[in-house]
């Protein structure tokens, strides 16, 4: 998994079309096919695991006594 | 001057032709205040158009009340677009309306129409300049007020699609004095992040000028500038403003936006998890074949084993020896027979050999008993003889000679008397 900690999901989505794509069209090695294989199920697992771990948050930028723009969280339903 | 005499409808068409065939009236803008205002039962709007010192009928048909923007009402200063003619009936002039804008529309209308031409000129609607959403943004940036129903739509629909997203709200004035430059200090913070995977501007539905911070070229161009794909949700479904053209993706309203936005959880789920099948299909596919070729490599391998020549020869070695035992059965019968037919052979020669000589000794018998003495005397034939010899002619006897003749029976002794020569 290491080689995929900095790619983001769309990279890791978009490599995993190429790996299906790649194993679909047929004519490689079987050395080869498991190597794609094995990064297709590494880079899988990765975005579901993505996916599982997003957390909803809402925030509100402010600015700060100086000027600056913090961000806090923004509780809309105590709007 | 002849005095010609028109009826009142000869008089009024002609009044109409007049009004009809002339350029200015058939195409007018006019501004004025609407007093007398009807709505018809049928859609079809009467109103007066009047300033200080005139006024004028106006009709607007169904066809094009039903496209205008706003209810028109007694005391608004409106700009009506149409034609002066004629109603026979009531020998009065009116403006037939096609179009009605608010007072003050026009300008910004004006306004808005320059600036689009100016933009798309210098390229900033192109479609190759804009950029893609990302397929799972996990920060949305958005810049509209932090009241209202704007940003209450987006986190609603939002987290129903995927609960996940964080979004964050950079508060702007999104109309009014000064919302253009906040709508732009939105834009620019939210590019000097780098967590920031697609921004959403935008606001609520509302007339031209409440819209309008959207059509300022300010906004355009931070639009235009932003590295990070900006999604433009202003208005309704029918109003269009600048930040729509230039933004990467227009949307209908602020909740389509966040539609196109956030992708659904249980979509992406469903993606990630039919290719992970795939993967393992296919390499299920490739084992299974793989040892399917493998297996008659095998078998055409398992043809060339030591052990099959050898079974092979060995099989090869019985049929030889068969072959040979027959052969060899089959010659040894041949000489049987040869052997049988032979001796068969040689058998009928033998017997014939015997019965050959038989008969030859049965004929020679036969001979030999023809030629027997015995057997002449027997046919009357008698020999002489004289001093115990054979006499065979005449001249051996004398007259007076004893002889003795002999038959086949017995004998006679004779005196030779007389000697007769026979001349053969």
């Amino acid at each position: 998994m290491k080689e995929q900690l900095n790619l983001n999901f769309e990279e890791a989505i978009k490599r995993l079309e190429e790996i299906v794509k790649k194993l679909e069209s047929d004519n490689l090695s079987l050395d080869e096919s498991l190597k794609l294989f094995k990064e297709g199920i590494e880079l899988s697992d990765y975005c579901n695991r993505k996916l599982d771990e997003a957390e909803r948050q809402i925030n509100i930028v402010l600015k700060g006594s100086n000027g600056e723009l913090i961000e806090t969280e923004f509780n809309f339903e105590e709007e | 001057m002849d005095s010609v005499i028109f009826s009142v409808s000869q008089l009024t068409k002609y009044i109409k032709e007049i009004f009809d065939y002339d350029d200015v009236l058939n195409d007018v803008i006019v501004k004025g205040e609407i007093s007398n205002f009807k709505l018809h039962s049928s859609g079809h709007m009467y109103f007066t158009l009047k300033d200080n010192d005139a006024k004028i009928r106006c009709v607007l048909f169904k066809g094009y009340s039903s496209k205008l923007k706003f209810i028109p009402e007694d005391g608004m200063s409106v700009i009506a677009y149409g034609c002066v003619t004629v109603y026979e009936r009531d020998g009065q002039y009116q403006l037939y309306c096609r179009k009605l804008e608010p007072e003050g529309y026009g300008s910004l209308y004006l306004a808005f129409e320059k600036l689009k031409e100016k933009l798309y000129k210098e390229g900033l609607f192109s479609e190759e300049r804009k950029k893609k959403l990302p397929i799972f943004p996990r920060k949305i940036g958005v810049v509209t007020s932090s009241t209202g129903a704007v940003i209450r739509d987006i986190i609603n629909v939002s987290t129903r699609r995927f609960s996940g997203v964080k979004i964050i709200l950079y508060p702007a004035k999104v109309q009014g004095e000064g919302a253009a430059e906040t709508i732009v200090e939105g834009i620019k913070y939210f590019n000097s992040r780098d967590d920031i995977d697609v921004i959403i501007i935008g606001r609520g539905g509302g007339s031209i000028e409440e819209l309008w911070a959207f059509n300022e070229e300010i906004v355009a161009r931070a639009i235009y500038d932003s590295k990070i794909p900006i999604i433009s949700a202003v208005g309704h479904e029918t109003d269009y403003t600048i930040s729509d053209f230039v933004a990467d993706v227009r949307a209908s309203t602020p909740s389509h936006a966040a539609e196109m936005a956030v992708p659904r959880f249980d979509e992406l789920k469903f993606k990630i998890n039919s290719y992970q099948e795939t993967l393992y299909k296919c390499l299920n596919n490739k084992i299974k074949k793989d040892l399917l070729y493998l297996g008659s490599l095998h078998q055409r391998l398992m043809n060339y084993s030591p052990n099959n020549i050898i079974l092979q020869n060995m099989q090869y070695l019985d049929n030889l020896r068969n072959k040979l035992e027959h052969t060899v059965l089959q010659k040894l019968t041949t000489s049987q027979s040869q052997v049988e037919l032979l001796k068969t052979k040689l058998l009928n020669i033998g017997s014939n050999v015997v019965l050959e000589r038989r008969s030859n000794f049965s004929v020679l018998v036969g001979k030999m008993d023809a030629l027997s003495p015995l057997k002449i005397l027997k046919r009357g034939y008698a020999f002489v003889e004289k001093d115990e010899g054979i006499v065979k002619s005449v001249n051996e006897l004398d007259i007076g000679d004893d002889i003795i003749l002999h038959f086949c029976d017995g004998n006679v002794k004779c005196n030779v008397l007389e000697k007769m020569e026979v001349n053969l």
